[in-house]
């Protein structure tokens, strides 16, 4: 079973409602502070952003279906900084030390902003793994779905798409592996890429004949499939 | 080891939102932990420096500059870079192109994934469980929720931004925008027509629609 974030073709959803020309980019004043709070306790180096995700995955169903998107945020967060050890329990309370961190040295500077932000984090990795597919490869994904690793662990094989035949489109080289470094098991770099899939092949009721779907997977998540070699 | 607490710290909090962003924000000042300054930079740099403009310019040089678009197609990186749009979520950048057989449209469907550089944050229509759910099983109708039909021999991909890899539409260029400089069809390339929800303006509706 996978949680509630992996909510890809799921049906019951209401229309889709587009914001105005003008809308703001942040709907309130304190959507902006937890986003910045976030990026901020990244410099931190506590935890990485596969990590980060999964923890606002690991929202309890109730709390992931009331929360609205930035409550995820400060909510996963607040729970990171205890899990790490950064804050207490008593620190949330409101009862904590107020003496400073011994990770304040730490903190992002206001003059570190720019450059942080433009270095970014890239995810592409040297690995000792070939990649055994290329473009045209016709490839079937691990069934059942979830993380081969850790049971209930964090992956980035959507539900919708486990036990799907596909064919490789793009090769990205290779990047970390996201279900390996959201649980501390190392960055375990493979061979990455975006795989397509006929909608036919991924629903019962597809809009349009002609219509694929196209993921980002990793060669763990893939098998070959003998029944498309044509 | 992914250990689901019943007793979630974030539960010590405020639970009002706004109240709860204050009170950590607030406790981690306190402690040096994050510097308030700092968060202001980062929210004035997506508000007000980082956004749909970058995109815009990339796409009007694509339209304008067939050599720029062909390597933009075949390796952005590099491109991007040199133009400065490189940088927190768009390390890894792949530019898509719509054409008469096909229509691009990019969602995550796992969380938000979204080209930072070239588009800023992601709108809240992105990161509602509705376009997340839906758009990979019924794009078309979710296109319809923007007031976009497409003809029957477009085909539509969707990309679903499953990795650190960013997805940016090349959108169709509009009829009746020949003969525009570089800055004139910049403004014709909304956010939308970027994440594939939307079609480049054409020159005589703009100012008309979304």
């Amino acid at each position: 079973m996978s949680r509630l974030h992996d909510m890809g073709g799921r049906i019951g959803d209401g229309p889709v409602v587009p914001d105005a020309p003008d809308a703001p980019v942040f709907e309130a004043e304190w959507h902006a502070r937890a986003l910045a709070v976030t990026l901020a306790c990244g410099s931190l180096g506590k935890w990485n952003i596969d990590v980060s995700r999964h923890a606002r995955e690991r929202l309890s169903p109730k709390d992931y279906t009331r929360f609205s998107y930035y409550e995820k945020w400060i909510s996963a967060l607040a729970d990171l900084l205890v899990e790490k050890g950064v804050l207490s329990r008593e620190d949330l309370m409101g009862q904590g030390s107020e003496a400073l961190h011994e990770l304040a040295a730490k903190a992002l500077k206001p003059e570190a902003v720019a450059g942080v932000l433009a270095k970014g984090g890239p995810a592409n990795r040297d690995s000792a793994i070939a990649a055994v597919f290329k473009p045209g490869d016709a490839v079937i994904t691990r069934h059942p779905g979830g993380s081969a690793l850790v049971d209930g662990g964090h992956t980035r094989l959507p539900d919708y798409a486990a036990g799907a035949r596909g064919r490789v489109h793009l090769l990205h080289g290779a990047h970390v592996l996201p279900d390996s470094n959201a649980h501390g098991l190392g960055e375990t770099p493979e061979p990455l890429y975006a795989v397509s899939f006929k909608a036919s092949e991924l629903w019962a009721h597809p809009e349009h004949p002609n219509d694929e779907v196209v993921l980002d997977l990793w060669q763990s998540y893939l098998e070959p499939d003998p029944e498309g070699a044509t | 080891m992914p250990h689901d607490h019943s007793d979630h710290p974030h539960a010590l909090l405020p639970s009002d939102p706004a109240l709860r962003v204050k009170a950590l924000e607030t406790i981690l000042t306190r402690k040096g932990l994050i510097d308030p300054a700092a968060l202001d930079e980062i929210i004035d740099t997506y508000q007000n420096k980082i956004g749909p403009q970058n995109g815009a310019r990339v796409v009007a040089r694509a339209w304008a500059d067939p050599a720029f678009k062909a390597a933009l197609l075949a390796d952005a990186d590099p491109v991007l870079a040199e133009l400065g749009y490189y940088g927190r979520q768009g390390e890894h950048m792949v530019v898509v192109e719509n054409t008469p057989r096909q229509h691009n449209m990019v969602v995550c469907t796992l969380c938000s994934c979204y080209p930072w550089p070239l588009l800023g944050i992601p709108p809240g229509w992105y990161k509602s469980d509705a376009y997340r759910a839906r758009a990979v099983r019924e794009p078309r109708k979710v296109l319809a929720d923007f007031g976009v039909t497409l003809p029957s021999e477009t085909a539509v991909r969707v990309w679903d931004s499953t990795a650190e890899v960013r997805y940016l539409v090349l959108p169709m260029r509009p009829e009746g925008s020949e003969g525009l400089d570089e800055t004139a069809l910049a403004a014709l390339v909304s956010r939308d027509s970027m994440i594939g929800t939307a079609l480049a303006t054409p020159p005589n509706a703009k100012g008309d629609a979304a």
